[in-house]
């Protein structure tokens, strides 16, 4: 599949304002009442590149996304986002970080009462208070990079579940973040359709040098991310040589039990040792 | 089904009781602070106060056309069947409007926000909404706070009035009284202090309609069954709040309005 190119201005992902990581966890616990989530998470994430985070169901990988966000609060430790504090920062200081970070949750989550248009939108009438052409603009050119440009004037209910995580991504995209956050971005997807959003989430990482966090639980998601890259003249991904894998701004963190058991590129996880991991990849 | 100690109970109880009143307060400060969606208090506003009116209108003429019914009797036996239009109009415009309107609208429009709210948690709508850079609390909460105070108000001024010409209905037809005598001694009765206490109560039960139906919609969890308990939740408790505060209002404006 090819996609078109999502036309950006000079300003995207331009500056870290000093900031060593995009994403840094130090020393992070957090319990659901007797449930003990996350049992001293510590992991950084680089400019440019995509961590793909895996675990068994009920690990704790969605909870970091949320945790990055500052939907949630973690009960200790430290979290950085883009050099930002987000476990001391108040929600109503959040909100001018959030505008650097865009998200894909699991289900979408798409506002129902609004159309495709709306939707992808949202930010930017929030921030100017009203649509104007040249957000009509954008929104096009996002829904043409995912390819549903088609669907503008459809509600969430009248799509499909690949067709609204595109739509979702096109979201998370629309105002260029420095950093994204997908959470599942295939999950429950046909492998055509998910083919489909692992290039565009490949695009956005080698054309536009975004920063993300990965959940999945689809390993052949994240090993395609890890030997592919995007060709910006071909508009598609292509498969790399088996020695230039680690050319790709790309690593894996494990989770099991509420700790990080692996943290590292794709060729020291084809070489561990732990059983566990070896299952677990096997 | 897993059995609660009545301490765990209790402190769940308490911390709602906080919870709520941390939302409440909020969204009063909200009204003083940037961005305030006018748009979004004006399709409210039309949703809660336009979708209303037909429950409303309904509700509040036959509540004073069956008050109409049921005092007739009871004054003709002492041979004061013409001044039913004072009982009915004093009934309505202190009580039964602002009362009636006000369950009837809870009904409806607590649950209502309750469901929708739910709906938007459980599936991420509003963690979305926080992650796009919107404050869920001015967005959803406080426009659906003031469009309910403020449409309670004029819908039970309707109720009342309605319910004056239910009970009018009643005299003329059923009861072959003098329309222009009914009239007149359900407009002459109302005092100041009649009209106030009718106007206050429906400003209260306004906000306790909006936020108990935003708290229950925002603190729904547990799926679609758990915005089904939310939704029940919301309009009993709606309707209990309204009920006991009006008690309390009531006591309250007699004192302090000196009612003789």
């Amino acid at each position: 599949m090819s996609a078109p190119t999502l036309p950006l201005d000079s300003a995207s992902n331009a500056g870290h304002d000093g900031a060593a990581y995009a994403i840094e966890f130090q020393d992070v616990h957090l319990a659901f009442e007797e449930n003990q989530v996350l049992r001293g998470i510590s992991f950084c994430l680089p400019f440019g590149e995509t961590k793909a985070l895996f675990g068994v169901a009920g690990s704790g990988k969605s909870t970091i996304l949320k945790l990055a966000l500052g939907l949630i609060k973690p009960d200790s430790g430290r979290i950085l986002v883009l050099g930002n504090d987000v476990t001391q920062t108040r929600e109503e200081d959040l909100f001018t970080l959030r505008a650097k970070v865009g998200i894909v949750f699991q289900e979408s989550a798409l506002f129902d009462s609004l159309a495709v248009r709306e939707n992808v939108a949202y930010r930017l009438i929030e921030e100017h208070g009203v649509e104007t052409p040249d957000i009509e603009r954008r929104v096009r050119e996002v829904l043409q990079f995912v390819e549903l440009e088609q669907t503008i004037d459809k509600f969430p209910s009248e799509l499909s579940g690949g067709m609204r995580r595109r739509v979702a991504i096109a979201r998370a995209i629309i105002t260029q973040p420095e950093v994204i956050l997908y959470d599942s971005p295939t999950g429950g997807l046909d492998p055509i359709t998910s083919n489909t959003i692992i290039e565009l989430i490949m695009k956005q990482r080698d054309v536009y040098k975004t920063s993300s966090l990965l959940v999945t639980h689809r390993l052949q998601d994240a090993f395609a991310m890890a030997t592919h890259q995007f060709d910006p003249q071909t508009n598609q991904m292509r498969s790399l040589p088996r020695g230039q894998y680690c050319d790709v701004p790309m690593s894996f963190l494990i989770l099991r039990d509420g700790k990080v058991i692996f943290d590292g590129d794709v060729r020291q996880l084809a070489h561990t040792t732990d059983e566990y991991i070896r299952e677990y990849i096997s | 089904m897993e059995l609660t100690s009545p301490t765990e109970f209790a402190k769940q109880k308490v911390l709602a009781v906080q919870d709520y009143t941390v939302m409440t307060a909020q969204s009063v400060a909200n009204l003083f602070r940037k961005p305030l969606y006018f748009a979004d208090m004006i399709q409210q506003a039309d949703l809660i106060g336009v979708g209303s009116l037909p429950i409303v209108v309904l509700t509040g003429f036959f509540t004073g056309a069956v008050l109409a019914v049921q005092s007739a009797n009871t004054l003709q036996r002492f041979g004061s069947i013409t001044l039913i239009g004072q009982l009915v109009s004093l009934s309505m415009v202190r009580e039964l409007g602002p009362v009636l309107t006000g369950l009837m609208v809870a009904g409806r429009n607590a649950s209502g926000m309750a469901s929708e709210l739910g709906s938007m948690v459980v599936t991420e709508q509003i963690d979305a909404m926080r992650a796009l850079g919107t404050d869920p609390m001015k967005k959803l909460v406080a426009p659906r706070v003031v469009s309910t105070v403020f449409m309670l108000f004029f819908l039970t001024v309707l109720s009342d009035f309605v319910g004056l010409a239910g009970g009018l209905v009643v005299s003329k037809i059923l009861l072959n009284l003098d329309a222009r005598q009914y009239w007149s001694n359900a407009w002459q009765s109302l005092v100041f202090q009649d009209v106030f206490m009718g106007l206050v109560k429906p400003v209260m039960f306004g906000f306790i309609i909006s936020t108990v139906g935003c708290f229950y919609g925002m603190t729904a969890r547990g799926g679609t069954q758990g915005v089904g308990r939310a939704t029940t939740q919301a309009v009993v408790a709606a309707s209990v709040l309204i009920v006991v505060t009006d008690l309390f209002v009531t006591q309250f404006l007699m004192n302090v309005l000196s009612y003789k």
